[in-house]
């Protein structure tokens, strides 16, 4: 009973990560990921300082 | 729309704060190693003890060091990929007090002998409670901040960074459930084999959540805009993100082999332990490959080649870490100064590696400067680093295969060969080689600290008002 249970989530499991990898690789989201990635780098830099700060 | 600024106050001083523990933690690590040596040095004073001051390194490191790394890091990437200031900043600036209230605490008590005795959750209950309400507080911030984002996506950085801060809490409170007798002791729920169980779940998963997982979200962030390229593969990243966070979990085991656990969960985590190379490797590729096309930059700016080189001792002990699970390496390294060789490996080669990379990339932005006070002594600083970490993991090496030999050597009658004094006699000469490269790994920190200090010397921190960009616009 126990080997059966554990074999059944094993397999959902495995469908569980399939799914994430066809998810992350689809071409329906490619252009979501790339502008995603671009995050790090659109970010604005200092320009002017303070003189108290909270 | 009113113009807002991001709240880097905290961020400055977690980042500032975290050069001086990673001295702290790194000094002490020094002077157990040099015990280690030469015996005589705790010159037979209690407090000064091994046994009382290598929890105090673990903890400075880990908590101290990396943990207020990580509290700057996550609050400047939350803000900086969410497009908007800190959520309940009261609560954030609580968070730091609050954090540092309790390394003070730690200082004081184990040093004393105050200690529940668990591996890596040495602390007494009342100061595991203040852990408890701070990490509570930092959830808040982080999340609510992600909350009230400006844009519509959430950059994997903080998904690394979230599923730390949610992993610890429970981590942390599961394994120190302990019933107080007493405002310094108390008695664990757990008990024999669960209480091992638990706390190897506990003590792995802080390597998996806190030691990877986080650092990983500080990669993702501080690689990309150093490179000043986007990560290799947005994709690889959501797919590694899951493999490594599900499978994590359950490596615990293979701390426990040859134990009372049962065999077939120290099977389990074996094959738990391999399985997570795979994930791992998927975050090494995706960082490295970053730089793809842009080689040249590791040339010029020894920032990248800080967080370049954590990348490759996170590749390599993420290697090591999976084969010294098979249960029959794990014969032969259990116990043996190749399993410190192996954490250093990861803790200096992989976590210092990044903090320190991303700290100086940090640091000149939030006081309004383009880059360090010196960049060739951050030159120097890497080279003292990466000669110090080779130094302790090829001495910890060698000291830990030959220890291994020598407790398993059998004369023909059944007898051992050695008694275990004399592995120890064999071990000294490794043991000064590792304490050598300590001493150039923390000779480092103090050049970090110096160029730190010039660098924000007699400057106002920066205010940065938030701009929303173009893609944040559509999104919204």
């Amino acid at each position: 009973m126990s080997g059966t249970f554990s074999g059944v989530m094993t397999g959902i499991l495995i469908v569980v990560f399939l799914g994430i990898v066809f998810w992350a690789y689809s071409k329906r989201n490619k252009a979501a990921f790339d502008e995603m990635a671009q995050m790090p780098l659109n970010e604005n830099a200092p320009e002017k300082k303070e003189t108290s700060h909270d | 729309m009113s113009e807002q600024a991001y709240n880097d106050k905290v961020v400055r001083q977690f980042s500032i704060i975290t050069v001086l523990w990673g001295i702290v933690g790194m000094l002490v690590g020094v002077i157990i190693a040099a015990q280690l040596a030469w015996p005589a040095l705790n010159f037979d004073v209690s407090f000064l003890t091994f046994s009382r001051l290598r929890p105090l390194h673990t903890n400075a490191v880990i908590f101290a060091f990396g943990g207020s790394a990580l509290f700057a890091t996550s609050y400047y990437v939350v803000q900086r990929t969410c497009q908007v200031p800190l959520f309940a900043p009261k609560l954030a600036a609580f968070t730091f007090w609050g954090w540092t209230l309790v390394i003070v605490l730690a200082a004081v008590t184990l040093p004393l002998g105050f200690t529940q005795s668990k591996e890596y959750a040495e602390l007494i209950w009342p100061i595991d409670i203040l852990i408890t309400v701070v990490w509570v507080a930092y959830g808040i911030v982080f999340f609510g901040t992600i909350v009230k984002r400006k844009v519509s996506h959430i950059y994997v950085a903080n998904w690394f960074f979230a599923a730390y801060i949610i992993t610890i809490a429970v981590l942390h409170i599961v394994n120190n459930l302990a019933v107080p007798v007493s405002l310094t002791e108390s008695y664990p729920v757990f008990s024999g084999a669960v209480d091992a169980m638990s706390q190897w779940w506990y003590g792995h998963n802080a390597v998996g959540f806190f030691l990877t997982a986080a650092f990983l979200g500080m990669m993702y962030y501080f690689i990309p805009k150093q490179a000043n390229r986007p990560v290799y593969s947005y994709r690889l990243s959501v797919v590694h993100f899951w493999a490594l966070i599900s499978i994590y979990m359950w490596a615990g085991p293979h701390h426990l082999h040859y134990t009372a656990l049962p065999d077939w969960a120290q099977s389990l985590g074996m094959v738990f332990s391999l399985i997570l190379l795979a994930p791992s490797w998927g975050g090494m590729i995706n960082g490295i490959m970053t730089l793809s096309g842009a080689w040249h930059k590791l040339r010029s700016d020894p920032i990248l080649k800080f967080m370049i080189v954590s990348l490759s001792f996170y590749g390599m002990s993420t290697f090591e870490g999976p084969m010294m699970s098979i249960k029959t390496v794990n014969a032969l390294s259990h116990y043996t100064d190749w399993t410190i060789g192996h954490v250093h490996s990861g803790a200096l080669g992989w976590v210092a590696f990044i903090v320190i990379g991303s700290l100086y990339a940090l640091i000149p932005k939030l006081y309004g400067k383009t880059e360090m006070y010196s960049t060739s002594m951050i030159n120097t600083h890497f080279w003292l680093a990466t000669i110090g970490v080779l130094l302790y993991i090829a001495a910890m090496w060698i000291a830990g295969v030959m220890q291994g030999l020598m407790w398993r050597a059998v004369n023909d009658d059944g007898t051992l060969t050695y008694t275990f004094i004399e592995s120890i006699k064999a071990t000294y000469p490794y043991y000064v080689v590792r304490f050598l490269g300590g001493l150039m790994f923390l000779g480092g920190m103090f050049l970090m600290a110096w160029n730190v200090m010039k660098t924000i010397k007699d400057v106002e921190p920066a205010v940065v008002t938030i701009k929303t960009p173009a893609v944040a616009a559509q999104g919204a």
